[in-house]
């Protein structure tokens, strides 16, 4: 298996979403701060396989979210996300 | 219900289940006695008209699917979360030519929404193209058969990438940008696209969709892997 092959999509944590924002994120609009592209955040890139969640825009695979969940806390880094709109 | 040798449908009573939309997704969480859980996302193969039912693939080496299939019994009880999903989601009140893209057992959340046409007696024009290793490995292929052959406006196209039956008269490949011209409407007739299945199959049928001209954003797209979050 490659890499590109662990690539999944913002619809694989759909759940790990709505579990911290506590809304289904997936049709959520999102900005990257590198790129400045939009998109839903179903469309963007996931990987699970790291230690915790990271999300990469899929124009320009700069990271844009990375979740981490240990000993009952939960640590969310959005520094590369310039917008999120919850709705 | 086994599916196949190696895919099984389950039917879940969820209490309190406030209904699912066609295309989203569960996720069921497994606890060891010793506190050790394991979650994975499961897509919901039955139509919001008709409860919910999951339909899963076993990977030999999951640490959840090998329940599912092989050990789940009648009165078990799982812990699950959803539905899940409002991107990866068709209404059938949308009358925009629909083309589904399946491989695998990427054919399930798509399922939902074949199903869910023709319970809601949906007109828009339905393709679905499925992609299977052979042809035992197709889930619901006596259902799609009995669906397609209804005249309503379903056609669903087998292509079998590894093995095919004597006589077998569809596709033998794994789908490109040529069978996908041969098949699929032309980018001019604006269809709605929903793609399911690996990663690798996703990309080959997004890319060869791109090639024919589609717009982007009409392609949603759902990618699956072993591993859960």
């Amino acid at each position: 298996m490659e890499t590109r092959d662990l690539r999944l999509d913002g619809n694989a944590i759909g759940g790990l979403l709505l579990e911290v924002f506590g809304v289904d994120m997936t049709a959520a609009p999102s900005v990257c701060a590198s790129c400045g592209s939009r998109e839903a955040v179903a469309r963007l890139d996931v990987y699970v396989n790291a230690p915790g969640v990271v999300v990469r825009c899929c124009h320009c695979e700069a990271v844009m979210i990375r979740i981490v969940q240990g000993g009952g806390r939960t640590w969310l880094d959005l520094s590369g996300t310039g917008c999120l709109e919850l709705g | 219900m086994q599916e196949t040798p190696r895919v099984r449908t389950l039917t879940l009573d969820v209490p309190g289940w406030p209904g699912h939309r066609a295309g989203q997704h569960l996720d069921v969480r497994l606890t060891a006695e010793d506190g050790y859980t394991a979650q994975r996302s499961y897509s919901i193969a039955s139509a919001p008209e008709d409860g919910v039912e999951l339909t899963v693939e076993r990977l030999d080496d999951g640490e959840v699917s090998p329940y599912l299939v092989d050990e789940a019994r009648e009165g078990d009880r799982i812990e699950v979360r959803g539905p899940i999903g409002r991107y990866f989601v068709w209404e059938a009140s949308d009358l925009t030519p629909l083309l589904l893209v399946a491989g695998g057992s990427g054919v399930v959340p798509l399922m939902s929404m074949v199903r869910h046409r023709a319970s809601a007696g949906g007109t828009a024009s339905a393709k679905l193209v499925y992609s299977s290793r052979t042809l035992e490995d197709v889930i619901y292929r006596s259902e799609l058969d009995e669906l397609a052959a209804r005249g309503d406006g379903l056609e669903v196209v087998h292509t079998l990438t590894r093995e095919q039956p004597e006589g077998w008269t569809g596709y033998a490949r794994r789908i490109d940008p040529e069978l996908l011209r041969e098949v699929a409407w032309p980018a001019s007739a604006r269809p709605r696209v929903y793609v399911c299945g690996s990663t690798r199959f996703v990309d080959a049928a997004a890319d060869g969709l791109l090639a024919l001209g589609y717009e982007p954003q009409s392609i949603r797209t759902e990618r699956f892997g072993a591993t859960g979050t």
